[in-house]
């Protein structure tokens, strides 16, 4: 079952299947080592509930809940 | 000599790994172009010399920010003798993707695998030897703090051979791709055509402009999508092979940075630990109570003594202590415990009040005209002591933020604000600029280049001197030292710390108007490592504040110093040349230069009103559109002028209270001209960066942006201050332009022509 990253509880994590999302954004995610296959861990939210801390690739990586939406999960 | 050109990831230790090969021989320069910091320094360890070229910290050699293209180039056109790519071994996985785009082009690359010690403490390894066998170019592990390894490296470097051809990790399927593409690209006889071929296989922009390629990339990509699967098949080859630093993040279960960090970016307390450490860095550079001891005691009814309620005199000359082992004990204290900041300033000023005291005296011993006289008292020395004397401030707060910059804080705050900020239409990357806004807006402009968005830049550009910047800090403290002394106001810094927050209110208030107005543009996307803390180290931090000390005192010595004379001169002579003296100002050119545009701040509450001596904050605040030291500088010349033999000291609170005392100014007028300081238009360095970092044809605009804020934001507060009920008329004022913004936004309205400025 595909999950968006956006939906995650803090805690869960799940395998990257998918990467949508315009020109700029999709790149910066593949360069940030957000591509198909990576584990990914919902470590945080920030106070206010956005954005988000995410592990992988032994890294920590915030993105916004608008990005994280364009990252489909198998979690 | 040959050039090495240093390239890797931000926050991999490429900064301090520079500092360790280069030196005192660093000097910082610009990138053509664009204004990129391009740091260049020459290495000396090894068997010859070798210049280093340090490359903006980039994640990958895709064309989408400044720093990426910028370092793209350099290696393609101005073809280095190698490439020293630094690796933090804490993090192999991503920084590898950078060295595996890197291995594609045609140049000699060396790999610092920096952090091992790191690695290591966690019981972890990493084989070197067969990392170097698997990507073909040499490894040496190094720490980049404790300079070790850099020997080797260096030695390693020098000696590799002058020609290399590009390799990749991508095979499989890619490999007949990638070859056709390489054919493609090599019959156009560009360098490193397999590095082309592959980033046109990603779809690449700027790959797509040859001619030809755009057909190439529709026939072998065949619908596919090849950059996700480029990206894809690089994180494979590096996981497959290089998975050793991986495996403990994942048994591991709280490293010491996740800890600090459970703590620092807390759901509930996050924010409010943010604004304390904020206040406590004010606190511990501007504060002349420190914790507050003396306030606490005289709430328990015993204020502690002064060194003068001690019975020690205090010499008429300096306004200091007579005997000076209590001249220097009164820079601790003094009635009060001092901060950290305010110590500093104290020793400095403890030294230049007795060099100029010197001077002085020798001056009038060799018995110079009067004119003489005052040109070396109450120009030069004057001027250049108000000057330095915020010098030790300023460096306070530059060390305190770049120790959180250097921890890792700085991107957490990013972190926690973003969601604040992006109400405002900026990212939380934005954040970064604007706090360095208050140490200087010179490096605080350059830094908007990590925005991608060129709107989301000229908004920010144009609020960040509001964020009131170091040399704004003396007219700061010396007004609001002066009017705590005048009005019996309880606390300087107080006032400081309130007016700091209006800058930031109104440089919020702006942005709003901005990015509903003329700035309106989507908010760019935030994606960015969150680095793990760690100590800064000291040798950095002294560097940086090296450079900050040598910016500050040049610019003392020449801007600031040249105009501090002109205005000596502007306001010692008369329209026909003729020495005037302390006695007549009013006959002074400076004074009807003055009393021409006096009228103008009327509604600010520093014009008209303030009578024959009201000049004075027109003329002020004109010098300090040269640079903002100068306003204090300016109050510091003048005072002389009204009191007789006059010095120069105690950060400018003296001359506040002269000049306060001598134009009749009200406290609501006194705020007004700091606020009209702090946002009209900076000084000429700011302006110049800002023309330099500004989009095309924003320049003009921004100027005028600035004097229509100061001047609304001053005549703001001036009402308020002195008719309390105005603020209901500035509300309506308000909510009807904003009814007006929201409804031509939303299409109801629409206006012909009708120019917009910010409301």
């Amino acid at each position: 079952m595909t999950k968006l990253l956006s939906d995650f509880a803090v805690g869960q994590s799940g395998k990257i299947v998918k990467v949508n999302g315009d020109g700029a954004i999709r790149r910066r995610l593949f360069d940030m080592g957000v591509t198909p296959g990576a584990e990914v861990m919902l470590r945080k939210k920030a106070p206010l509930g956005d954005p988000l801390e995410v592990n992988l690739r032994g890294y920590e990586l915030t993105l916004r809940k608008v990005e994280a939406a364009c990252v489909e999960v198998e979690a | 000599m040959k050039t090495f050109a240093l390239a890797g990831n931000p926050n991999c230790g490429k900064t301090t790994l520079f500092n360790a090969l280069t030196g005192s021989t660093a000097h910082v320069g610009n990138w053509p172009g664009v204004t990129v910091d391009k740091r260049e320094g020459v290495y000396k360890g090894g068997a010859e010399k070798v210049n280093i070229v340090d490359l903006p910290g980039i994640y990958s050699l895709s064309p989408y920010t400044p720093e990426e293209v910028i370092s793209r180039n350099f290696i393609l056109d101005e073809k280095p003798d190698g490439i020293i790519n630094i690796v933090d071994a804490t993090n192999l996985e991503r920084n590898l993707y950078l060295t595996t785009q890197i291995l594609e082009m045609d140049v000699p690359v060396i790999v610092a695998l920096n952090m091992m010690d790191e690695v290591e403490k966690t019981g972890d390894r990493i084989d070197v030897k067969a990392l170097e066998s698997a990507i073909g170019v040499p490894v040496v592990a190094i720490s980049a703090l404790r300079k070790q390894g850099i020997k080797e490296l260096m030695d390693r470097a020098i000696s590799m051979s002058a020609q290399r051809k590009g390799t990749t990790v991508l095979g499989g399927s890619l490999a007949p791709k990638i070859e056709r593409a390489r054919q493609f690209f090599a019959a156009t006889n560009v360098a490193s055509p397999l590095f082309h071929a592959i980033k046109l296989l990603e779809g690449d922009e700027i790959e797509l402009r040859h001619s030809g390629a755009k057909e190439l990339f529709t026939e072998i990509s065949a619908g596919q999508d090849m950059e996700a699967v480029v990206a894809d098949e690089r994180y494979k080859y590096i996981s497959a092979h290089f998975s050793t630093a991986k495996s403990k993040k994942e048994t591991q279960v709280l490293t010491k940075s996740d800890k600090v960090d459970k703590v620092l970016t807390h759901r509930v307390w996050g924010l409010p630990i943010f604004a304390v450490i904020l206040f406590a860095i004010f606190h511990l550079t501007f504060a002349e109570d420190l914790f507050y001891i003396n306030t606490i005691a005289s709430a328990c009814g015993n204020p502690l003594p002064t060194f003068e309620d001690m019975g020690y005199a205090v010499s008429e000359g300096t306004g200091m202590y007579e005997n000076f082992g209590i001249a220097l004990a009164a820079c601790f204290y003094d009635g009060a415990v001092f901060s950290p900041g305010v110590i500093l300033t104290n020793i400095l000023n403890l030294i230049l009040g007795y060099a100029s005291y010197g001077i002085g005296l020798g001056v009038e011993s060799a018995g110079a005209a009067a004119w003489a006289t005052s040109l070396v008292n109450d120009g030069i020395v004057g001027g250049i002591t108000a000057v330095l004397g915020f010098l030790p401030q300023i460096l306070t707060l530059f060390l305190f933020f770049s120790i959180l910059e250097d921890t890792g804080y700085m991107a957490r705050v990013a972190f926690i604000l973003d969601r604040i900020f992006r109400r405002f239409g900026l990212s939380g990357r934005a954040f970064m600029p604007m706090i360095m806004g208050f140490g200087c807006s010179l490096p605080a402009m350059i830094n908007t280049r990590t925005l991608a968005d060129d709107k989301e830049r000229t908004a920010t550009i144009r609020v960040i001197p509001f964020f009131s910047c170091g040399a704004k800090l003396p007219i700061l403290t010396a007004i609001a030292g002066g009017m705590c002394q005048l009005f019996g106001l309880p606390s300087v810094e107080l006032i400081t710390f309130s007016m700091y927050v209006l800058g930031i209110v109104t440089a919020i208030i702006c942005v709003i108007v901005m990015r509903a107005t003329t700035m309106r543009g989507e908010v760019p996307p935030f994606i960015m490592e969150l680095p793990a803390y760690h100590m800064p180290g000291f040798k950095n931090l002294m560097l940086h504040l090296w450079d900050k000390t040598k910016h500050f005192v040049k610019k003392a010595f020449t801007i600031i110093f040249v105009s501090t004379v002109l205005i000596w001169f502007l306001q010692s002579f008369r329209w026909n040349w003729t020495y005037i003296g302390a006695d007549d100002m009013g006959e002074s050119i400076l004074a009807s230069i003055g009393q021409l545009i006096q009228p103008l701040f009327t509604p600010l509450g520093f014009g008209s009103q303030l009578g024959s001596y009201g000049w004075v904050f027109a003329v002020a605040a004109i010098t300090g559109l040269i640079a903002k030291e100068n306003v204090i500088a300016t109050f510091s010349v003048l005072a002389a002028m009204f009191v007789a033999g006059f010095e120069g000291t105690e950060e400018g609170v003296e001359e506040a209270v002269v000049m306060i005392e001598a134009t009749g100014m009200t406290p609501a007028a006194c705020i007004a001209f700091i606020m009209f300081n702090m946002t009209t238009i900076p000084c000429f360095a700011a302006v110049a960066t800002a023309k330099a970092e500004l989009p095309a044809g924003k320049f003009g605009g921004t100027l005028v942006f600035w004097l229509v804020t100061s001047y609304l934001v001053g005549t703001m507060i001036y009402a308020v201050g002195e008719w309390w009920w105005t603020v209901f008329i500035w509300l309506a004022i308000a909510i009807a332009a904003a009814t007006v913004i929201i409804l031509h936004n939303k299409g109801k309205i629409k206006f012909p022509k009708l120019r917009k400025k910010r409301a």
